[in-house]
């Protein structure tokens, strides 16, 4: 568990960005992973009072505040629907219902892990991100990015009619993924691939060929040998590299399976 | 830092280190249900109530609950004294070290499902853990409290 001499309820986003710049100071997010450290912390700052736990909805988007916790991500009406369920099944799988309660999107997005089931759904559906000083920028961008003092404030999923399916292997129920894939269709973009936990982050390729309504046997195997030609797999103690790709295989027939139903 | 808030329906005014964790704050109040057990955020063991959700105490700062409602297992003794009970019926308990957690997240489901399915069960319940059991007897006690309850709402 950290320590920390000084807890900071924000009043507002310039106060919470203020003492972020300070090296020895750290937003909290659910505090899930962060408690797993031993770091000892001058002042955590607590975006709580910020009203930031709120989802929602126009004509063009959904905005997710950066403290709505995966379970209400989870169990949103809304956002649901729209999505066809996935992002209820990209989270359903992360530990207990105790703990989607504490941990938040935000935290989940910031910290661009090697295992997150939600970065790796939300770049299949084009996100975008909003930061308090660097404006909004794609997911995909964002989680590129090096690490720096700025505050995530909220996520924009755009509201552009994708089909979506969201897969993932576990070795065993609740652990982190071995293998997450995301993979999002929609007439204008065409397909879109994530594949998270590879066990790197997440990262998103774009496949033009073929229709959501049509997709040959050849054609999905096309999709699936540009995926292994253009993303790095790597070993670690859940899996091996070669088991990853040959997930890797497997997921997105199902996905692309699920997308054509 | 100062917090004022609720812990099982009384209220609480205290002086508290900034970075103390729930869970170790409600035992220095006497709420000994609330258990530390894997340090990983994974068994449940820790599970209380805060506004009406189940969460983590040893994943929530105790500065975090400030203004608001936090239940453990002391405040709901009835319930869990009423629930207990299909838990001894069934065998489903060994040495209960995870019960008050499994119960305060039995109890929060409750709330939450509305006639729940053996799925959706196990999916609510998937982050307590016993080491003792194969769940088997929990689900039996849980569909059988169910049923009873279902059975007072018809009657």
């Amino acid at each position: 568990m950290f320590h920390a001499k000084n807890y900071v309820l924000a009043q507002n986003l310039e106060e919470a960005w203020q003492l972020n710049q300070k090296k020895t100071n750290k937003i909290l997010g659910g505090m899930a992973w962060m408690k797993m450290g031993k770091q000892n912390y001058q002042t955590v700052i607590d975006l709580s009072a910020l009203h930031l736990d709120q989802i929602e909805e126009n004509e063009d988007a959904f905005s997710i505040g950066c403290m709505v916790s995966l379970h209400d991500l989870e169990t949103n009406q809304q956002l649901n629907e729209y999505f066809q369920g996935a992002l209820k099944e990209c989270v359903r799988h992360i530990v207990g219902v105790q703990f989607r309660n504490c941990a938040t999107v935000g935290g989940s997005i910031y910290g661009r892990f090697g295992f997150s089931d939600v970065l790796t759904c939300f770049m299949a559906l084009d996100a975008k991100v909003e930061l308090y000083k660097g404006g909004i920028v794609s997911i995909s961008d964002f989680a590129s990015m090096p690490y720096d003092n700025d505050i995530l404030v909220r996520i924009i999923l755009p509201k552009k009619g994708k089909r979506i399916s969201y897969q993932s292997m576990r070795n065993t129920a609740t652990d982190f993924p071995v293998l997450a894939v995301a993979l999002s269709f929609d007439e204008q973009e065409g397909w879109l691939i994530s594949v998270g936990a590879r066990p790197g982050k997440a990262v998103v390729l774009c496949w033009q060929e073929g229709t959501s309504s049509e997709l040959s046997e050849v054609q999905i195997d096309n999709m699936t040998a540009y995926v292994l030609e253009n993303i790095s797999f790597g070993s670690n103690m859940r899996a091996k590299k070669e088991y990853r790709q040959h997930l890797c295989k497997v997921l997105i027939k199902r996905a692309v399976k699920e997308i054509l139903k | 830092m100062t917090i004022k808030f609720w812990l099982n329906g009384k209220q609480i005014e205290d002086i508290i280190p900034d970075d103390i964790l729930l869970l170790d704050y409600v035992r220095t109040k006497g709420c000994y249900s609330v258990k530390r057990g894997c340090e990983t955020a994974n068994c449940g063991l820790c599970t209380v109530l805060v506004e009406g959700k189940p969460v983590l105490s040893c994943s929530t700062l105790a500065a975090r609950v400030n203004g608001k409602h936090v239940t453990t297992l002391e405040g709901l003794q009835k319930e869990a004294e009423e629930f207990g009970a299909f838990l001894a019926d069934q065998g489903a308990e060994q040495c209960g070290f995870c019960n008050p957690g499994f119960i305060m997240n039995v109890l929060a489901m409750m709330k939450e499902l509305n006639d729940p399915t053996e799925e959706e069960i196990r999916e609510y319940l998937a982050g307590n853990l016993c080491r003792c059991s194969g769940f088997v007897g929990q689900e039996r006690a849980i569909q059988a409290y169910l049923a009873k309850k279902k059975e007072e709402v018809s009657e």
